[in-house]
This record gives C-alpha cells, sequence and structure tokens, in this order.
C-alpha cells in the first residue's frame, strides 16, 4: 500500500516537472518571437533611414552635422551587439531622428515635398512598431519571469537552467527625465 | 475576464448559437410534419429543415465574410494614396501590438465614418473601414479604431458574429416559409378535432415560435453584440495605451449622425458605430438598449475616459 502511494506520488511530481517544463517552454519561444520582431522593425528603420537622408539632404545644407549624427547613429546601432548596448544605441537614434523631424519643420519646401512626407510617415510607423514589438516583448517576457519566480515554479527553475529574459527598457537618460512643468505665468 | 478567458467563450458560445439553431430549425420541420407530412411516410420536411440548418451554418461559416465584403463593396486598399497607405500602416502597427497575423485591409467608398472587421478567426480575417473614417480621424484616433477592432478579431467575436449573422439571416427565411406554409393549409386535414390538448399546446408553441423567432434571433444578435463592444473598447485601450485617443474618435464619429448607407443592417453589429445613424448614442434607456447593436456612445466615451483617469 505504502509502495503505491510514493509510485502515485512519484507520477504527480514526474507530470507536474513535464507540464512545467513545457509551459516555460512555451514561453521561452514566445518571448525569442518577440525579440525578432523587435529586431525586423529595427532593420526596416535602418534601411529606410539613408533614403530620408538623401531626399532632406539638398534643403538642409546647414544641417549637415544633423544630417552626420543621424547616419552615425544608424551605423553604431547596426553594429551594436547585445541587448544592453542594442537598446541604447536604439535609443540615440531615436534621438537623432526626432531632432531631424524637428527641424524639418523649419523647411515649408521640405514640409510640402510628397516624398519626405511619405518617408516622414513610413518612419514615425516604424518607431510605432518599434515601440509595439517592445511593448509585446516585455509583456511577454514578463510573463515568462513571473512563470519563473512564482511558487511552487521556481523549485524547478534552477534543474531545467532557465534564466530571466532582459525587459527592454529605455536607458536614454533624455527619455527618463521626468518633463519639467513650468508653472509660471509669462 | 481577460482577453484569452473571453476568446474561449466566444468559440464556445459559436458552438452552442449553431447547436440551438439546428435543434430549432429540427423544431420548425417537425412542425410542418405534422401539419402536412402525413401522407408522405418520411418526415420530409424535418429532413429539409435540417438540411437547411447545417448547409446554411456551414457555408456561412465558410465564406459569410467574402458574402458582407462584396455586400458592402468593399474593395482593396490603394497603397499609393497617402491615407490608405497610412492606414495600412497603422493596422500593421496595432497587429504587432497585439501579437496576430495581419488582417486582410479593405475600404468602403462612403463619406460617414465607420469601420468593421469579419471572418472566422485571427488567422483568416478581414478589417473594413470607409473613406469618410480615414478623412475624418487623426492618426491616433485611427490607431485606436484599428485596436478596437483588432480586439474583435483576437477575441474571436468576428467568428460568434459572423454565425449569428448568417443564422439570424437563414431563421428569418425559414420562419417566413413556414408561415406562408399556414395559409395554404391542406383541408383534407381539418378533420382533427379529437386532437388532445397535449398536442394542441405544442402547435400554439410552434406557431408562437415561428411568429417570433425572428424578431427574437435579431434581439438576441443585438444582445451579443452590446456585450462585446466595452471589452473591445476597453482591450482596444490596452494594446495603444491610450484610451483618450478611442474616446477622441468616437465623439467624432459620433457628431457624423448621416447614417452609413453602403452598410445595411445584417452588418450593423460588426461596425465600430452604429451604422443606422441617427441611433448613434443618441437615445438611452432599456429600451432604446435593447433595440440597439450597441451601447450609447456617451457611456462608451465616459468608460474610456475614465479609464484615463480623468473623472
Amino acid at each position: 500500500m505504502f509502495g503505491w502511494i510514493i509510485l502515485a506520488l512519484a507520477v504527480l511530481l514526474i507530470l507536474w516537472l513535464i507540464a512545467t517544463y513545457n509551459g516555460l517552454i512555451l514561453l521561452k519561444n514566445q518571448s525569442l518571437n518577440g525579440w525578432k520582431q523587435i529586431d525586423i522593425q529595427l532593420k526596416r528603420r535602418h534601411d529606410l533611414i539613408p533614403n530620408l537622408v538623401e531626399t532632406v539632404k539638398g534643403a538642409m545644407n546647414f544641417e549637415q552635422t544633423t544630417l552626420t549624427k543621424v547616419i552615425e547613429a544608424r551605423n553604431k546601432a547596426i553594429a551594436a551587439q547585445g541587448i544592453a548596448d542594442k537598446a541604447e544605441q536604439e535609443n540615440i537614434l531615436t534621438g537623432a531622428l526626432r531632432q531631424l523631424f524637428a527641424l524639418v519643420e523649419n523647411y515649408p519646401n521640405l514640409k510640402s515635398n510628397e516624398n519626405v512626407s511619405r518617408l516622414q510617415e513610413e518612419l514615425s510607423s516604424t518607431e510605432n512598431r518599434i515601440g509595439f514589438a517592445r511593448q509585446f516583448y516585455n509583456d511577454i517576457a514578463t510573463k515568462f519571469n513571473t512563470a519563473q519566480q512564482t511558487f511552487p515554479t521556481n523549485l524547478a527553475v534552477n534543474a531545467f537552467g532557465f534564466k530571466p529574459a532582459d525587459l527592454f527598457e529605455i536607458l536614454d537618460a533624455s527619455e527618463k527625465e521626468v518633463p519639467k512643468v513650468d508653472l509660471s505665468l509669462k | 475576464m481577460n482577453i484569452y478567458e473571453q476568446a474561449g467563450r466566444n468559440q464556445r458560445w459559436s458552438l452552442v448559437l449553431i447547436t440551438i439553431f439546428i435543434l430549432f430549425f429540427l423544431f420548425i420541420g417537425i412542425g410542418l410534419d405534422h401539419y402536412y407530412g402525413a401522407g408522405l411516410g418520411v418526415p420530409f420536411f424535418t429532413v429539409i429543415a435540417f438540411l437547411v440548418a447545417v448547409i446554411s451554418s456551414y457555408s456561412g461559416y465558410l465564406y459569410g465574410d467574402k458574402l458582407i465584403l462584396s455586400s458592402t463593396h468593399a474593395r482593396e486598399l490603394d497603397l499609393n494614396d497617402p491615407k490608405q497607405k497610412q492606414w495600412q500602416n497603422v493596422v500593421e502597427e496595432i497587429s504587432i501590438a497585439a501579437g496576430i497575423p495581419l488582417p486582410k485591409t479593405y475600404i468602403i467608398d462612403d463619406p460617414d465614418p465607420n469601420a468593421f472587421a469579419t471572418g472566422r478567426s485571427p488567422k483568416n480575417s478581414s478589417l473594413v473601414v470607409t473613406r469618410g473614417l480615414l478623412d475624418t480621424l487623426a492618426r491616433d484616433e485611427l490607431q485606436a479604431v484599428a485596436a478596437h477592432e483588432m480586439s474583435h478579431i483576437r477575441n474571436f467575436d468576428i467568428r460568434l458574429m459572423l454565425v449569428v449573422a448568417v443564422l439570424v439571416g437563414s431563421v428569418a427565411l425559414v420562419c417566413d416559409w413556414a408561415s406562408r406554409g399556414l395559409f395554404f393549409r391542406d383541408n383534407r386535414r381539418s378533420d382533427r378535432r379529437g386532437e388532445s390538448s397535449v398536442t394542441l399546446i405544442i402547435l400554439m408553441t410552434w406557431l408562437i415560435t415561428v411568429v417570433l423567432a425572428p424578431v427574437l434571433s435579431q434581439l438576441m444578435a443585438m444582445f451579443v453584440s452590446r456585450q462585446r463592444e466595452y471589452l473591445a473598447d476597453a482591450s482596444g485601450a490596452e494594446l495603444t495605451r491610450n484610451p483618450l485617443a478611442l474616446a477622441k474618435a468616437l465623439k467624432k464619429i459620433s457628431s457624423r449622425v448621416g447614417p452609413t448607407r453602403s452598410i445595411n443592417q445584417g452588418t450593423a453589429h460588426l461596425c465600430i458605430s452604429d451604422p443606422k445613424g441617427e441611433l448613434a448614442g443618441a437615445k438611452e434607456g432599456w429600451l432604446a438598449d435593447l433595440f440597439a447593436t450597441h451601447p450609447p456612445i456617451k457611456k462608451r466615451i465616459q468608460v474610456l475616459e475614465e479609464m484615463a483617469y480623468l473623472k
């Protein structure tokens, strides 16, 4: 009788381990897939930038430094390795692009140029896609991490060799800053 | 209730509804056999009604979305047009946020702002907008509308709605057919004075069913649709993290009270706002609610603004 109980418990334990392992693998693959989605959208952005620079170059002779900055930031972002470095370089690129578009506002003939507005739409769409892909990745990765850390799954995690996934965070200092509110009446 | 539980519930409900409707068709068929069928020796009408039920729900499930698309004269987007390209981009963005495959996109040449989604699963879905919506709304508002529709897709609301649309249509058809038959009742069988009261009660129930079923099925379609709008609003806002954009979009849509002519009542429950136009949120109260496919727009806006901690 006692032997049967031990056997039943062992079978239950094995079933639980299988279910836990498979559940974690599912989440892990989903977050890897989510990460790939970010990569795809980042590549889309990298591909669009040379076009943009080419289109605005003629009209923006005086803003050469900004254009160079964008190109440099793009090349660095492509070369970046590892999640943390990548996130940082991409954030610098976002900042450089934002600056460029702020400057485009000063050139009426650029603003009304059909090619520029089309590229602008493509780039802002890409920014959104990157944002949403990050959001999706972070949601899935958080789920994966929570599953690993909650009891009783956490007991099995080390044996399986799972590691928590890195979240895609905002590392750029300027984006982290709390906007200052000026309440003085001017 | 989260979106995955809702998706599971919707898939179960689709099955339950189909079963109820098949049983209903059998009931109609048995009634007709009781009236006419005795001379034939086989339950002729029962078999016909059953076949009609099975074939119409199955073909509706498979081809209903295409039927709806062609009845609204929806055509594919022209990506050379900047507004339509923008909409395509917005839909692609939201499908990334929702983590579902990209739905097929269509446009209707109608000046009234409206949008709907249809299909049988996220892998097989279509998203339709009117020209008026693209012209009226700003980019973030378009995003909000896309997110609302994408939630209907992700929830499997579209499958349930498709099944409901097909079944409501065939109930109307069969009941019409059955009640016409009553007037041509065969006089040979008028010698049944000895019928027991139980048979009479069943007969009365059958008659009442035939008369009321079209109305009841319409009401049910509206109820099913109303229930799902708040959830789609909420989970849409969860995708964009911007409930106010949807509130703004709904305000703009409701201020254009003209009816969406190209969308008929059969497709109304799929739309983001009631295509009848004047009904779009103007009336409140339980009676107006009962006959509306959507909750009052005012209430929806209020809920969204509460989500943004504005009230």
